[in-house]
């Protein structure tokens, strides 16, 4: 730098009127940008990390009474809302002791999902996904994830819904 | 035209204003002439001059832009404002000491001559330059310009205010510099200008 540039006022270099300056990136600048530009790529990582974790954290639901035992038969259905009237989700008796609950909202594009008998599978008719009626998970199609597990409780003759097992 | 160089001569100029028709033809510009023509002294004499910009080596129009709308390319060439930059505020038409930056209302944008750069880039000559019929305007290399009676001047002192600029302006041969000093000019009230 001669002692001319030296002696000129910031904004005259920060605001050139040479357009080859304006286009023109210092070495120390462009490390700035690096620099910069990683920093706020690892605090939107470590953000996002945090926000995972703390959404991990099991929050309580309401135990809510969906069915009566012996109400469906095997291989029937009931539908219900848990845990507020907006989550629909399905029953399906898949044998005399044994009722698996899920949330009816299909994780690829959350058209309503549905058991189908013939294949004792749970079916989402708009690109045919199709999920384990055992566990929820997919079995064909493009769902990325299983389907939400409702936990079922036995309590005397009602059958009680106590949270949701997320995929 | 690698080392051609402008030259204005105000003592050729006949002010026959065929620089204005030409720079009107200009696609850039049609219909808006960027030349700042004018009588010296229309009291005393019928001298005209024709004013191209002058190019100046720290253009005062690019420092007082508070919206950097005004470059100076590496060739030299002071350009017209930035259309997205530009926000029509005047500074640079208040500031140039040779009156060149024209505010063009319409457009809400300051253009100004740019040594018609659409053909001194490809190496053509500007418009004006090529039309004047007493070379008042002229893109000359400096051995032609040398041969003139005149000497060719790149320094012009406006008070205290020092500018260098890339074109030339021919002067008499006993004067190295275009000084003035703008308190002279300035119109106070009542008084006359007799001189």
């Amino acid at each position: 730098m001669t002692p001319e540039e030296a002696s000129r006022p910031l904004w005259q270099d920060e605001f050139s009127v040479h357009s080859a300056d304006e286009r023109y990136v210092t070495r120390r600048q462009f490390t700035k940008f690096l620099v910069l530009t990683s920093l706020a790529m690892f605090v939107g990582q470590v953000w996002i990390l945090v926000k995972s974790w703390f959404a991990r954290q099991p929050e309580a639901l309401p135990h809510q009474v969906v069915a009566r035992k012996g109400e469906i038969e095997v291989g029937e259905v009931k539908l219900f809302t848990y845990p507020t009237a907006q989550d629909h989700c399905i029953m399906v008796r898949t044998a005399p002791d044994v009722y698996v609950a899920y949330s009816q909202k299909c994780t690829h594009l959350s058209c309503a999902v549905y058991y189908s008998k013939e294949s004792n599978r749970l079916l989402c008719p708009c690109h045919n996904g199709f999920f384990s009626v055992d566990d929820g998970s997919v079995l064909a199609g493009p769902p990325p994830r299983s389907l939400p597990k409702v936990l079922i409780a036995v309590r005397g003759d009602e059958l009680v819904a106590t949270g949701i097992r997320e995929a | 035209m690698y080392g051609y160089g402008f030259y204005i001569d105000p003592s050729r100029c006949i002010g026959c204003r065929s620089c204005i028709q030409a720079c009107e033809e200009c696609e850039t510009h049609r219909g808006k002439s960027m030349i700042n023509f004018d009588f010296l002294d229309r009291s005393q004499s019928i001298n005209t001059v024709a004013m191209v910009c002058m190019h100046c080596d720290e253009p005062t129009c690019a420092e007082v832009c508070p919206a950097d709308a005004i470059k100076k390319g590496e060739d030299g060439v002071v350009h017209s404002s930035l259309k997205p930059r530009c926000i029509a505020c005047n500074n640079c038409v208040l500031a140039c000491p040779f009156g060149i930056p024209k505010m063009m209302l319409d457009e809400q944008q300051m253009m100004k001559c740019d040594m018609c750069y659409d053909r001194t880039s490809i190496g053509k000559r500007p418009m004006c330059a090529t039309v004047c019929p007493s070379q008042a305007l002229a893109y000359i290399p400096p051995e032609e310009a040398a041969k003139r009676p005149m000497r060719p001047t790149r320094v012009f002192g406006f008070g205290n205010q020092i500018i260098t600029t890339k074109v030339a302006m021919m002067i008499p041969g006993q004067f190295d510099s275009v000084s003035i000093d703008v308190a002279d000019y300035l119109w106070e009230g009542n008084e006359r200008h007799d001189s």
